[in-house]
């Protein structure tokens, strides 16, 4: 390393001039087979939705494969699908609301023996008062056993495990964000 | 205007070669490399950053890939904040100009980089922004640039007015340009803020002192270039921004 990064800063309150986009909330265009909402709400540390907060995930698609920019890997060939979704509003209530596929199971790396993760979507929380990103992962409740082997989820105790599980409804998947209290969500160091 | 001043500068960047293959592994970055989510000079954290101690996560797939989004969002003259309306926008006109590297020096070509600020009179054009400056009907103040093969976005813009905000007593922002970088891969994701050199404000803004090491904070300020300045046009400032190179990551956490 000959340079030093960039220091991060907040995004601010005020993002909703210049970061979302139409489409922003669909990692999937409306009508793709098997699509569904990934909804949820994101509390403060006194139990407050946070209305002004920015949400992106990026995911692999149902064959766990990639729309990555640089090819990597065997690119999706799922129509349209972008595996990205930014939400975030001028008038934000707490609550975010994107349009997903459940991604594929995925490989590790050597050093993790012949492990698969289970299907996951990365998460990146953004807001005013967070002066640099949080990142988190949604596993879903409904994969027992491939949550079971995944080696990432393998590193979380056992009792905070459930903050990263979507639980299903009838319109797809709640993920719930707790920046605090006896709930917190699991935040990752990446 | 002098000799000198027609030179280009000495300190010339040295141009690498593109970008290689998709990196599989990234550096970490080292403690303090950004602030800390919890900082007392800045009240909103407090109630915003986990209480838990993070958990270390392996770089796999989903954290080395990233998202192609430029198709998606860009749209023709988006790198020029002062063309979006019938009329110019009131204030200074100026470029931000610079190149996003990683931190072993490698142009990121094709990288998206978005832009957002106030106007010259320090307001957002935001419905929450309630402090009596005069919003400007010619100015939006959000762009879009996608970096060329070596890295350089280009913006036209209006230099952005200080603002008060409630963090505390006489609470000021240094004049700013938010920034937003995709880099190539999940884990070089970035936020941040421009600043302007020698802004009196410094000293007395928690965001900006939040970066503990003063010379990590140099790295958040722009630097005013007589070079790239249009002659009877506008005043350029350069802004050079580096994301998390490629390197072998310990298997376990830090120490």
């Amino acid at each position: 390393m000959i340079f030093e990064t960039t220091p991060s800063q907040t995004v601010g309150p005020y993002f909703a001039i210049g970061l979302p986009f139409d489409v922003g909330p669909f990692a999937v265009p409306e009508g793709t087979p098997g699509a569904f909402h990934l909804t949820g709400t994101i509390y403060d540390g006194a139990g407050i939705p946070i209305p002004d907060f920015l949400l992106e995930t990026w995911q692999a698609d149902p064959d766990g494969r990639f729309a990555d920019m640089y090819g990597y890997g065997e690119a999706s060939e799922l129509p349209g699908f972008r595996g990205f979704a930014r939400y975030g509003l001028e008038d934000g209530d707490g609550t975010f609301d994107i349009v997903t596929v459940k991604p594929g199971r995925l490989p590790v790396p050597p050093t993790f023996g012949d492990a698969a993760q289970a299907p996951h979507i990365d998460v990146s929380v953004f807001a005013r008062g967070m002066l640099h990103r949080t990142v988190t992962r949604v596993y879903f409740a409904d994969e027992t056993e491939a949550n079971a082997a995944d080696p990432v989820l393998a590193r979380v105790p056992v009792e905070r495990r459930p903050t990263l599980l979507a639980e299903p409804y009838a319109g797809g998947y709640r993920f719930d964000i707790r920046f605090q209290g006896p709930n917190e969500t699991v935040f990752f160091d990446v | 205007m002098t000799e000198e001043l027609q030179a280009e500068p000495a300190e010339e960047r040295q141009i690498y070669d593109p970008i290689g293959p998709t990196p599989t592994s990234y550096k970490r970055e080292p403690e303090g490399a950004h602030p800390p989510l919890d900082f007392e000079g800045y009240k909103s954290t407090a109630l915003r950053h986990p209480k838990q101690p993070l958990i270390y996560l392996p770089q796999m797939i989903t954290e080395i890939t990233g998202p192609q989004l430029a198709p998606v969002v860009m749209g023709a003259g988006d790198n020029d904040l002062t063309t979006q309306h019938e009329g110019e926008p009131i204030g200074e006109r100026i470029t931000v100009s610079g190149r996003v590297f990683d931190t072993e020096g490698k142009p990121l070509r094709g990288t998206l980089v978005e832009i957002w600020q106030a106007n010259a009179a320090g307001r957002y054009k935001h419905r929450w922004d309630r402090w009596p400056a005069p919003l400007d009907p010619n100015f939006s103040g959000a762009g879009r640039c996608v970096t060329d093969d070596e890295g350089r976005y280009q913006f036209t813009t209006i230099k952005p007015g200080p603002y008060p905000w409630g963090n505390h007593y006489n609470a000021w922002r240094p004049a700013h340009i938010h920034f937003s970088l995709m880099g190539r891969a999940f884990i070089q994701r970035l936020v941040t803020q421009m600043y302007f050199p020698g802004d009196p404000f410094f000293p007395y803004d928690p965001i900006f002192n939040s970066v503990r090491d003063p010379k990590a904070r140099e790295r958040m300020i722009s630097s005013f270039s007589i070079h790239e300045t249009v002659p009877n046009w506008a005043a350029a400032y350069e802004f050079d921004i580096y994301l998390r190179g490629p390197g072998a990551t310990p298997f376990e956490e830090a120490h």
